[in-house]
C-alpha cells in the first residue's frame, strides 16, 4: 500500500519530467494524453488508497519512510509521507479536480503553441501539491509548499510575451514570498525548540514543552499563520489573486481556486495542536476569516471581470475556512474546502468556456445572453453559482457554510459578531454569484460566439456539476437529522468543536439555519432586481456616492494603492538613491586598483635589450651586495 | 719564474668584466653588444686563469678552454641573429628592436 501511495506523488512528477524531456519531439496528442494520464493514474491510485483506508478505519493511519533525505546534526529529516483522514480528503480532492481539469485543458489549450510546457507545469504542480499534503514532515511539506507557489508563478505569466502578465506573475510570487519567508521563520523555532520537524512528533512535543497561552507557542501559530495568510490570500496577503487570473483559465481553475490557495487552510488543519494552544493566534486567524470575506464579498460585487468576480469569491470563500479554523470547527474548515473545490472549479471552467466562446471576452458587461447558445455552461454555471450561494437544501455549499456559520455561532471560541458577519457575507455571495450570472448567460447577445466547448470540456463540467450538488450531504446539519459521515471520518484527527453552552441549543441551529437559508435567496433576488431593473441600478452607480463607492470597491478598497504607498514607492526610492551601489564601489575599486598596477608595471617592458641588460646588472649587483654585506 | 700577483690579474678580470657589462648597456649597434659580450666571457676566463694559477690546479685552464667553446658557439647563434635583423630592419640598431614593448 505505501508503494501506491508514494506512486500517487511520484506519477505526476514523472509526467512533468517525460513532457519537459521530450518537449522539443511530442506531438500534442501525445504530450495531452500523458499529461493527462498521469494525474488520472495517480487519482485512480489515490482512490485504492483511499479504499483500503476506510477499510482498516482509523487503524489504516499509513506512516511511511521512502529514504532519509538529510541527516545533519540533530536534524534528521526523512522523505515520508503520512496517510491519515485529513490527507486522504485532501489527496482524493486534490487528484480528482485535477484529472478533471487536465481532461479539460487537454481540449480548451489545445490551440496554444507551448501546450506541451502547459500540461509539463501541471503535472509538476499537481505533484508538488500532492507532496504538500502528504508529507509527513514540515520540511518535506515546505517543498511542496515552494513547488506550488513556483507552479503558481509560472502558470499566471504563461502567456509570457504579454508584460502584464508577467508582472502578475512576479507580484503573487513575491507577495507569497513574505508569507513564506514567516513561515520559514517559524520552521526555524519549531526545530530549535522541539527538536523535529516530523509533523506527527511536533504535535505530540508540542504540549510538553511549551505552556499553553505562552509567548513561544503564540509567535510560532502567528509565524505559520502568516504564510498560511500568503498562500490563501488572505487580508493583508491577498492583493495577489485578483491579479493571478492573467493566466489560463484552466490554470485559474485548479491553482487559484481548488487547491493551492487552500494550502493554507491545510497548514493550519494540520498544525491545530499548536493553534488550540495558542488561543490568541487563533483569534486573529478567526478575525482574518472575518474580515477577509467581508472585505472580498463587497469588491466581487462591483467588478467587471468575470474571473476577478471569481476571483475574490475565492478569497471570500478562504475566508470561510479561516473563520471556521479560528473558532476551532476545524473538520468544517475541511469540509468546505472540499465543496468549495468542486464547485469553484466548476465556475471556474464554465466561465472558461464562455470566454473562449467570446475571443477571450472577460467583460462582463460584453457578455449576455449566452443561455440559450451555451446551455451546458449555463446549467453548469448555475449548478455552481447555486452551490456558491448556499442555495438552501439542494446544494453541497448549504451544507458546507452552514456547518461553518452555526459553528461560528454556537463555538466557545465564535460569537455573535463572527457568525453575523458570516451570514453577511453569505448574501453578499449570493449577489455577487447571481450578477454575474445574470450578466453573462441572461438578457441580449451582445458578442458573437466563436468557438464552442468540446466534449471532454462538458464532460468535466458535468461531473464537477454533479460533485457541486452531492458532495455536501456527506455532512447534515444535526437539525436535519444525524447524517454526518464526514465530520466522523475526520473526528480520528481533529478535536470537536468546542460549543459554548448557552449557545448551542438545536432550536437555535434550526433558527439560525432559516436565516442565512433566507439571506441566501434573498442575495439571489437582490441580483436578480439589479438586473431586471437595470435603468434603476444603473442610475444608482452613476451618482456621485455610488460611484466613488464602486470605485473604492472595484479597485479592492485600495489596498495595491496602499501598499504602492508604503512599500513599492519607498523601496524604489531608496533604489534610486543608491543607483551608484556603494558595495559595488568597493569591488569595483579593487578591479581599478589591479587595471592600474598593470599599466605600471608594463610599462618596465620596453622591449629594448639595452634596458633589459641594465636590469641583470642591476640585480646582481643587489644580490651581489647582499651577499657580501650579510 | 715570477708571478703575477692574484690580486692583479682578478683586478684585470674585474675593469674587463666592468667594461664589456658596460659595452652592452650602453652600446647600440649590435656588432659592438656582441664584442662587449665577448669581452665579459674573456674577463671570466681570466678570472678562471688566475685562480688556476693560485691553487696549482688545473681545473681553471679545463674551464677557459670551455669558454672558448661556449664564446664560438655563441659568436655563431649571435651573428645568424644578427644577420637576421639586419635582414628585417636593414639596421643593427638594437633599440629599433622593441616589438616586446608591453
Amino acid at each position: 500500500m505505501s508503494i501506491l501511495l508514494w506512486l500517487v506523488t511520484i506519477l505526476p512528477f514523472l509526467g512533468a519530467l517525460l513532457l519537459a524531456l521530450l518537449s522539443g519531439t511530442l506531438p500534442k496528442k501525445a504530450a495531452g494524453a500523458l499529461g493527462c494520464a498521469s494525474v488520472g493514474a495517480s487519482w485512480v491510485l489515490a482512490m485504492v488508497v483511499a479504499g483500503s483506508f476506510l477499510q482498516h478505519g482509523p487503524s489504516g493511519v499509513l506512516n511511511t519512510t521512502l529514504y532519509p533525505w538529510m541527516n545533519v546534526g540533530g536534524l534528521r529529516v526523512t522523505m515520508g509521507l503520512h496517510l491519515d483522514a485529513l490527507s486522504v480528503v485532501m489527496m482524493v480532492v486534490i487528484s480528482f479536480v485535477a484529472f478533471l481539469i487536465h481532461l479539460y485543458a487537454s481540449q480548451s489549450m489545445y490551440d496554444e503553441d507551448d501546450y506541451n510546457r502547459f500540461f509539463c507545469y501541471m503535472n509538476l504542480f499537481v505533484g508538488s501539491m500532492l507532496t504538500l499534503v502528504l508529507a509527513d514532515n514540515l520540511l518535506l511539506l515546505y517543498l511542496g509548499w515552494e513547488g506550488v507557489g513556483l507552479c503558481s508563478y509560472l502558470l499566471i505569466g504563461f502567456w509570457y510575451r504579454d508584460r502584464k502578465n508577467g508582472c502578475a506573475a512576479q507580484k503573487a510570487f513575491i507577495v507569497t514570498r513574505i508569507g513564506d519567508a514567516a513561515m520559514a521563520v517559524g520552521l526555524f523555532l519549531i526545530f530549535t525548540q522541539l527538536g523535529t520537524l516530523d509533523i506527527q512528533s511536533v504535535l505530540a512535543a508540542a504540549p510538553k514543552v511549551w505552556p499553553v497561552a505562552g509567548a513561544a507557542v503564540t509567535t510560532v501559530a502567528l509565524l505559520l499563520l502568516g504564510g498560511a495568510i500568503g498562500k490563501s490570500a488572505q487580508v493583508p496577503l491577498q492583493t495577489w489573486l485578483p491579479d493571478a487570473m492573467a493566466g489560463p483559465t484552466p490554470v485559474s481553475a485548479l491553482i487559484h481556486a481548488a487547491t493551492m490557495v487552500t494550502a493554507g487552510v491545510y497548514l493550519i488543519a494540520r498544525m491545530h495542536v499548536i493553534f488550540t494552544m495558542a488561543p490568541a493566534a487563533q483569534l486573529v486567524v478567526a478575525i482574518i476569516g472575518a474580515v477577509t470575506l467581508f472585505y472580498s464579498g463587497f469588491s466581487a460585487l462591483v467588478q467587471r471581470d468575470i474571473k476577478r468576480v471569481l476571483a475574490y469569491s475565492t478569497i471570500s470563500q478562504i475566508g470561510y475556512m479561516f473563520l471556521a479554523l479560528g473558532v476551532g470547527a476545524w473538520s468544517g474548515a475541511i469540509f468546505h474546502f472540499m465543496t468549495h473545490a468542486f464547485f469553484k472549479a466548476l465556475l471556474f471552467l464554465s466561465a472558461g468556456v464562455v470566454i473562449d466562446a467570446l475571443h477571450r471576452e472577460h467583460d462582463l458587461f460584453k457578455m449576455g445572453g449566452l443561455r440559450r447558445r451555451l446551455p451546458v455552461a449555463f446549467w453548469t454555471f448555475l449548478v455552481g453559482a447555486a452551490s456558491l450561494s448556499a442555495l438552501p437544501l439542494v446544494t453541497a455549499g448549504f451544507y458546507s457554510k452552514d456547518a461553518i456559520l452555526w459553528a461560528s455561532w454556537s463555538s466557545r471560541l465564535g460569537g455573535g459578531w463572527f457568525w453575523l458577519v458570516g451570514t453577511l457575507g453569505a448574501l453578499l455571495t449570493a449577489a455577487y454569484s447571481f450578477r454575474a450570472l445574470f450578466l453573462a448567460f441572461c438578457g441580449t447577445q451582445k458578442t458573437e460566439i466563436a468557438k464552442l466547448a468540446g466534449g471532454l470540456m462538458n464532460l468535466a463540467l458535468v461531473v464537477l456539476a454533479f460533485f457541486s450538488v452531492v458532495a455536501g450531504f456527506v455532512g447534515m446539519p444535526e437539525v436535519l437529522g444525524r447524517f454526518d459521515p464526514f465530520g466522523h471520518f475526520m473526528s480520528s484527527v481533529f478535536p470537536r468543536v468546542p460549543l459554548a453552552a448557552d449557545r448551542s441549543s438545536q432550536g437555535a441551529e434550526g433558527k439560525l439555519l432559516l436565516i442565512s437559508a433566507v439571506l441566501s435567496l434573498l442575495g439571489i433576488y437582490l441580483a436578480y432586481l439589479y438586473f431586471k431593473e437595470r435603468r434603476w441600478s444603473e442610475a444608482v452607480a452613476q451618482s456621485a456616492p455610488g460611484r466613488a463607492v464602486h470605485r473604492f470597491f472595484f479597485a479592492g478598497w485600495g489596498f495595491d494603492q496602499l501598499y504602492d504607498w508604503l512599500f513599492v514607492r519607498p523601496f524604489k526610492a531608496v533604489a534610486f538613491g543608491n543607483r551608484s551601489d556603494f558595495i559595488d564601489k568597493f569591488f569595483a575599486g579593487l578591479g581599478e586598483a589591479a587595471r592600474y598596477a598593470n599599466i605600471g608595471l608594463s610599462a618596465t617592458q620596453t622591449g629594448r635589450l639595452r634596458n633589459y641588460a641594465a636590469g641583470i646588472v642591476l640585480g646582481a649587483i643587489v644580490v651581489g651586495a647582499i651577499a657580501l654585506l650579510r | 719564474m715570477s708571478s703575477v700577483p692574484t690580486n692583479h690579474a682578478l683586478i684585470l678580470a674585474a675593469a674587463l668584466f666592468v667594461l664589456g657589462a658596460l659595452g652592452v648597456m650602453t652600446r647600440r649597434n649590435l656588432v659592438f653588444v656582441l664584442m662587449s659580450v665577448e669581452i665579459m666571457l674573456n674577463a671570466a676566463a681570466v678570472a678562471f686563469v688566475a685562480a688556476a694559477a693560485k691553487w696549482r690546479q688545473p681545473d681553471g685552464q679545463v674551464i677557459v678552454i670551455f669558454i672558448l667553446v661556449v664564446a664560438a658557439a655563441e659568436v655563431a647563434v649571435g651573428l645568424s641573429l644578427l644577420l637576421r635583423i639586419y635582414h628585417n630592419w636593414k639596421s643593427v640598431d638594437v633599440d629599433e628592436v622593441s616589438l616586446m614593448r608591453g
